[in-house]
């Protein structure tokens, strides 16, 4: 075994460009659940985000307006969700994995015609003089925008939740919607403002899988990602700077893992497929088990539906 | 997505159905014989299941009104693959084709419970009165291909993204590998088990972990194109799989394995019509054109082309087996002896490496 082949700045790029359409999706689902909504349809809102990101960088070759687009069907399939949940008062489990399924279902009819089609329009930032730089240059410098873009965001969120009047507003929905609503919080346009904000996010991580990632086209490329950026939302115990931790250990273990069985290192693939899922497990037994914990971190009005009094 | 496409086909199905009836087909007394299949992918996944879903358009094209075909697709191996096995056969459907091998045990479940339905399963090994098994020998084209990427590699190294350890994908890792290593005694395989057949990011990382070590050929035994758009963003060379993906990497793409199913299965319902059906394992290759090959890259030298076809018509004719002694296993142990050729038996429980390939095979 020769281990001067792994290139370590090389396995933290991969595994940051692994993890970057899953940390969209979750700092997305992060704010709509801090809301006290839950909406199990990233998944759709994911792929839905991939095929309209997609078509649209095949038709412009345009990073941008291909992300534009993701995001903008990422949020029209959660428009969908905020009408059913939060005005027609639907549950929002049921709707939500209703969600994934439709989101997949009108990506598959949308996509029909750009299954084969292949798209260059990865634009890399590339800083002169600085890319050269030894370690730093590579591991910083010279990526995709969107990888830079998802990095601001999360600060973006954080300080958004933590820092803002409306963030402040945001979480006191979400934590009881009964009480914001007594002192004049508009509970669903909040709500109903973060549902689109979430399904822009997933958009926008589906469109870069789809366009940057592995830029091509094929039905059901998300395989199961939006789980998993909601697994993250758990496991980051809804705080912004933990879910990037969180999708970076995802995405790490599976680059990691990949790298060591090309390196021939005997090592189950399985068991270290399933450590990210563990991990979220142990995470969620460790703060319900704490009633105090739980209380700090999961909101408390997560999926309960809200009806206005008069 | 599965509900609405069969939502949308019984709309179809039903409208064809009701324009059938005013004509020769009804009148006749002739019901069309519905052919089902279940699939484990997407039928736009440009791989396994895409080649399926060809076949199953061939058996329309051959018997127009007299079949109705429908499909399910990304259908889940296990519990899931039950459900709708049972449901297509609940529906009447008088022939069903399962395309996964993890599809293996509910079929054979489903088939007790249903007597009088035909099940045809591919490249698995459990068979009943009513239940045939089918696969390709792909490791004749994996011998193709292995003779190809062992004399164009510049690194003496291939890499092989491989989905699970089944004697089907080891089968095909041994065969292109003792291929390579016979026009080229320097090569070497790394191989990265992804534990699933369709998962384009996994596939794309796995493809640049390869890449990354060194890896200037991509073999894969996945069913998305992934690995091929990598391929060809990356510089390096790669076959396609399945299908034809010489649309996602036009450089990059040297030759592909193609799995052709329509002949097989426009003759397996002929014989549901004509009440010949009768239980059978079948495992054709190059020679029954079941195996194909997409075209040579163009820039391809001549002689590697030349011995590639040499080898094509050498199994076509039977001429050459790609397993043929002396081979040792992975531990030295002697396999087959010199001029011995593999029984089909072992080939279809091969679970070892062969002499040479680094790494430990997972169970």
């Amino acid at each position: 075994m020769d281990l001067s082949v792994l290139n370590p700045v090389q396995i933290m790029v991969a595994l940051i460009i692994a993890s970057t359409p899953v940390l969209f999706a979750a700092l997305g689902e992060l704010v709509v659940e801090k809301s006290g909504v839950l909406n199990l349809g990233v998944e759709g809102m994911m792929i839905v985000g991939a095929i309209g990101g997609f078509a649209t960088g095949a038709a412009t070759g345009s990073l941008w307006l291909a992300v534009l687009a993701g995001a903008g069907a990422g949020a029209l399939l959660a428009l969908l969700f905020a009408v059913m949940t939060q005005y027609l008062m639907s549950n929002q489990v049921a709707t939500g994995l209703a969600l994934t399924l439709f989101g997949l279902g009108v990506a598959a009819l949308a996509g029909q015609n750009f299954a084969g089609v292949t798209l260059d329009v990865a634009v890399r930032l590339d800083v002169p003089g600085l890319t050269d730089l030894p370690v730093v240059g590579s591991l910083l410098f010279g990526h995709d925008p969107l990888i830079y873009l998802s990095i601001f965001m999360t600060i973006a969120v954080w300080w958004f939740l933590n820092r803002s009047r409306a963030g402040l507003n945001l979480r006191a929905i979400g934590e009881n919607h009964d009480a914001a609503h007594a002192i004049g919080y508009s509970v669903r346009l909040t709500r109903v403002a973060a549902i689109l904000f979430g399904g822009a996010m997933a958009g926008v991580g589906g469109a870069y899988l789809s366009v940057i990632a592995t830029p091509l086209w094929v039905e059901g490329m998300t395989a199961g990602r939006g789980w998993i950026a909601l697994a993250i939302v758990v496991f980051a115990a809804w705080k912004p700077g933990r879910a990037l931790l969180g999708a970076y250990l995802f995405g790490g273990v599976t680059i990691i893992q990949l790298n060591l069985q090309a390196l021939g290192v005997p090592i189950e693939s399985q068991y270290l497929s399933m450590t990210p899922y563990l991990a979220t497990i142990v995470v969620l037994v460790v703060i319900s088990a704490d009633k105090a914990r739980a209380r700090l971190n999961a909101p408390a009005c997560l999926g309960k539906p809200f009806y206005a009094s008069s | 997505m599965n509900l609405v496409k069969k939502i949308m086909g019984a709309v179809v199905g039903l409208g064809a159905g009701l324009a059938i009836s005013a004509g020769a087909a009804l009148a006749a007394g002739h019901e069309p014989l519905k052919v089902g299949f279940v699939y484990v992918g997407p039928v736009g996944d440009f791989g396994w299941t895409h080649t399926h879903d060809l076949g199953r358009k061939a058996v329309e094209e051959a018997f127009g009104d007299k079949v109705e075909t429908s499909f399910v697709e990304n259908v889940a191996e296990g519990p899931d693959a039950e459900r709708v096995i049972r449901q297509m056969a609940q529906s009447g459907h008088d022939l069903i084709f399962t395309t996964s091998f993890g599809f293996m045990n509910p079929t054979v479940k489903v088939a007790k419970q249903f007597p009088d339905v035909k099940f045809e399963h591919a490249t698995g090994f459990k068979r009943d009165d009513n239940v045939s098994t089918y696969s390709a020998r792909f490791y004749e084209g994996r011998h193709v291909i292995g003779l190809i990427a062992g004399q164009m590699t510049e690194t003496n190294t291939i890499g092989y993204i491989a989905s699970f350890p089944i004697p089907e994908v080891v089968r095909g890792i041994n065969s292109a590998y003792l291929a390579a290593k016979s026009v080229n005694p320097d090569v070497q395989f790394k191989i990265v088990w992804v534990n699933t057949w369709f998962d384009p990011g996994k596939e794309s990382e796995a493809a640049n972990a390869l890449i990354e070590q060194g890896a200037d050929i991509i073999m894969q035994h996945t069913d998305s194109a992934a690995a091929m758009t990598i391929a060809e963003e990356k510089g390096v060379m790669a076959f396609g799989q399945a299908s034809d993906m010489g649309s996602f990497g036009p450089n990059a793409q040297l030759t592909g394995i193609i799995d052709e199913w329509g002949p097989y299965y426009v003759a397996r319902t002929q014989a549901v019509m004509d009440g010949t059906w009768e239980s059978m394992d079948t495992w054709d290759g190059i020679k029954d054109g079941m195996v194909e090959f997409a075209p040579y890259n163009e820039n391809l030298p001549k002689d590697v082309v030349a011995l590639a076809e040499w080898a094509r018509l050498g199994i076509m004719l039977e001429k050459i087996h790609p397993f043929t002694g002396p081979i040792n296993k992975q531990d030295g142990t002697p396999w087959l002896a010199e001029g011995e050729t593999a029984s089909d038996g072992d080939l279809l429980g091969m679970n070892f490496y062969v002499e040479g390939i680094d790494g430990v095979l997972p169970n």
